[in-house]
């Protein structure tokens, strides 16, 4: 373990997020000049009348301000969900959405959109969909007696998630080609554009609840990510902590797809870049990966809404951006993963 | 004349003839292809639902089979028999729901594609047609090109004058809607937002298939941008700020105007947001088929009221005689038009 001294990485942290934030609240399709801004978020504190004309308003506090903040959330819950499994999977290249999470989303949405659900349906199915998934990867990879539990759960999530992405092939198949199919595209692609106000509520309460589960096991996380036996050894409960740190971060990765569809790469790469800043140690790579997954999600989203009058598909923009970057991290990777 | 001399002439006059009397057995369709105009053309497979759509206002008999079984709310809007026919699936390249041996066993006359005449449908039209033998006919399905299309089914199913009188009506249509828009300059011409899913954020970009019938009539915001759909952003809307939406989302149209995000949009605030008719097909965009027609009159009367005072109710009631062979009650007509389910 290379000592990093943690303060710096954690202060570039926060500076790559603050700086998102300025950036993401200044630039976009509609024209707001700083000082609107400004007038619009000050009246709003306290209540004095704004000169700003109404549109503006609108932009700032429904339109862009929802879409910031799902974006932080989001990246921020992708990035510490990521963390979580590759200390307890002991593998760098898993991803938040390895024990299904996300196809199972996916066939939740996709669903919705077959059925023609209303927005928030299509959210609550992916949502649910999300957790049944792990659930059932979780309880099928526990029944399965192995010496190796975490390989176990680790091909169990891989099998379960080719056959619930059949599912979704099915419901693509037999959709209206005309109206649901493009539809449920642009779900899967990934996609931050129609976050509103009343979206943020039910995100937050998740993405809340399983960082602050996963920040407590903080320590935790240390011993788990090394092997079974020598955990145990240590004393740990491993069975019950495992079950824990996987329901905490399904609980964050499955709302934050039901908001904005699938994003891949952002639990991939956060977490590295996180750990290239501040070294292996949980307690110091969880809040530094959350602020730079805030930060990076909020970047690629601003991309996303100002590049053209069109949206480009987050989850495009993500993988363009994330495989160099990803080659680039493996190129020094021997340093920070050990 | 020398006999023996007149044989070589006969044969060689039969010789020269030979390929003009194919020629005459043949029809070019919407891609230039000479597809064998059938003896007797009794049951027709549609390729997919604009083909469907487009026999079934010609010639409702001979359709043998709908791409997706219709439902009942729709069916209320077709002729009963032919309406309840049953689902044979659809012909689309690699997203085949359609088996070529139960097209085989339908043993259909004559296969109709209407849409796309790119190199990728003339291919799969020519592999169709050789690996099953039956005629397949591909049909241009732009909305400009609806009465040639009927002019060509006519010929190819042996009703040339039925076909006439269908594209006579079509042509009559849109001379009729382009001539009193003619006199309205292209920059004082409406500015039309078309909003597609749940959320409104989905719209037809410049020049695709889907916003056809409202680039006819008006500008469409999203038009700069070339393309098929895409998703944009409500802060693109609000800078588009357009005078009118249209929208086939019944969610959207019943929440866009108490949703404070969308407030400011001149569209909202003025009370201009459309939801589309949809029974028993859709008045703007799908299936991309003849059904637009009615819905041009309907676009043309929302967008410029009074260039068109003509009743809407009877318009539709007079289509969807011709169209669909049915009369609609007055609370049907209602019912369409306020575009439920």
């Amino acid at each position: 373990m290379t000592p990093r001294p943690f303060l710096p990485g954690l202060i570039i942290a926060f500076g790559v997020l603050a700086l998102g934030l300025v950036v993401a609240f200044t630039v976009g399709r509609y024209p707001v000049t700083l000082s609107e801004l400004v007038d619009v978020l000050w009246s709003r504190l306290t209540g004095a009348p704004t000169s700003a004309p109404p549109a503006v308003e609108n932009v700032v506090l429904l339109v862009r301000g929802p879409r910031v903040i799902a974006a932080v959330l989001v990246g921020a819950a992708l990035a510490v969900a990521g963390t979580a499994f590759q200390g307890l999977f002991r593998n760098p290249l898993v991803s938040p959405d390895i024990l299904g999470a996300s196809s199972g989303a996916a066939l939740g949405a996709v669903l919705g959109i077959f059925f023609s659900l209303g927005v928030l349906g299509i959210e609550g199915l992916a949502f649910a969909g999300g957790l049944i998934a792990v659930a059932a990867v979780y309880v099928i990879g526990s029944l399965l007696k192995s010496r190796d539990p975490i390989l176990v759960l680790v091909l169990t999530g891989v099998v379960i998630g080719a056959l619930l992405g059949a599912g979704v092939g099915l419901v693509k198949y037999l959709a209206d080609p005309y109206n649901q199919l493009p539809a449920m595209t642009f779900w899967l692609l990934g996609s931050l554009a129609a976050t509103t106000v009343a979206d943020l509520l039910p995100l937050l309460g998740p993405v809340a609840l399983g960082t602050i589960v996963l920040v407590a096991l903080r320590w935790r996380l240390n011993v788990m990510s090394l092997p079974d036996d020598e955990a145990r050894a240590l004393g740990l409960a491993t069975g019950p902590l495992r079950i824990a740190i996987v329901a905490a971060a399904t609980l964050v990765t499955s709302a934050s797809v039901a908001t904005s569809g699938i994003i891949g790469w952002v639990g991939l790469v956060v977490p590295h870049l996180a750990r290239a800043l501040v070294g292996p140690d949980f307690p110091r790579l969880i809040p530094t990966a959350a602020l730079l997954g805030g930060g990076y999600l909020l970047f690629i989203d601003t991309l996303a809404r100002t590049a053209a009058p069109v949206e480009i598909p987050l989850g495009i923009l993500t993988a363009v951006i994330g495989t160099p970057f990803f080659i680039w991290l493996l190129a020094g990777m021997q340093r920070t993963w050990s | 004349m020398h006999p023996h001399r007149r044989q070589i002439v006969a044969g060689l006059s039969a010789a020269l003839l030979a390929p003009r009397m194919a020629q005459a057995a043949t029809v070019s369709d919407g891609a230039g292809r000479a597809v064998p105009v059938p003896a007797k053309v009794e049951r027709v497979f549609p390729a997919g639902p604009p083909a469907a759509i487009f026999l079934y206002t010609l010639t409702p008999e001979l359709l043998l089979g709908w791409p997706r079984a219709n439902r009942p709310e729709e069916r209320e809007f077709l002729l009963p028999d032919v309406g309840a026919r049953p689902e044979v699936g659809r012909i689309t390249g690699r997203g085949n729901t359609a088996n070529l041996e139960s097209v085989i066993a339908l043993k259909p006359d004559l296969i109709l594609d209407i849409g796309s005449v790119n190199p990728t449908y003339v291919s799969l039209a020519d592999r169709v047609q050789e690996q099953t033998g039956i005629p397949y006919a591909l049909l241009d399905g732009r909305f400009d090109g609806s009465a040639r299309a009927y002019r060509t089914l006519g010929t190819l199913i042996g009703q040339p004058a039925p076909g006439e009188e269908f594209a006579r009506y079509t042509e009559r249509t849109m001379a009729v809607i382009a001539g009193r828009i003619a006199a309205v300059p292209k920059a004082a011409r409406p500015r039309v937002y078309y909003a597609r899913g749940p959320r409104g954020l989905e719209t037809g970009l410049g020049g695709s298939i889907n916003v056809e019938t409202i680039e006819l009539l008006a500008q469409n915001v999203a038009g700069e941008t070339r393309g098929g759909l895409a998703t944009v952003s409500i802060e693109q809307v609000l800078l588009w700020n357009p005078d009118v939406i249209i929208t086939i989302d019944q969610d959207f149209a019943a929440g866009v105007r108490g949703d404070p995000a969308w407030a400011p949009v001149k569209a909202v605030r003025e009370g201009r947001v459309h939801l589309s008719p949809k029974l028993p097909f859709g008045w703007v965009d799908f299936p991309p088929s003849v059904n637009r027609l009615v819905g041009l009159r309907w676009l043309a009367k929302i967008l410029y009221p009074d260039l068109f005072p003509e009743d809407l109710r009877a318009l539709t009631r007079d289509f969807y005689a011709r169209f669909y062979h049915v009369t609609p009650s007055d609370a049907q007509i209602d019912r369409v038009l306020a575009g439920r389910d």
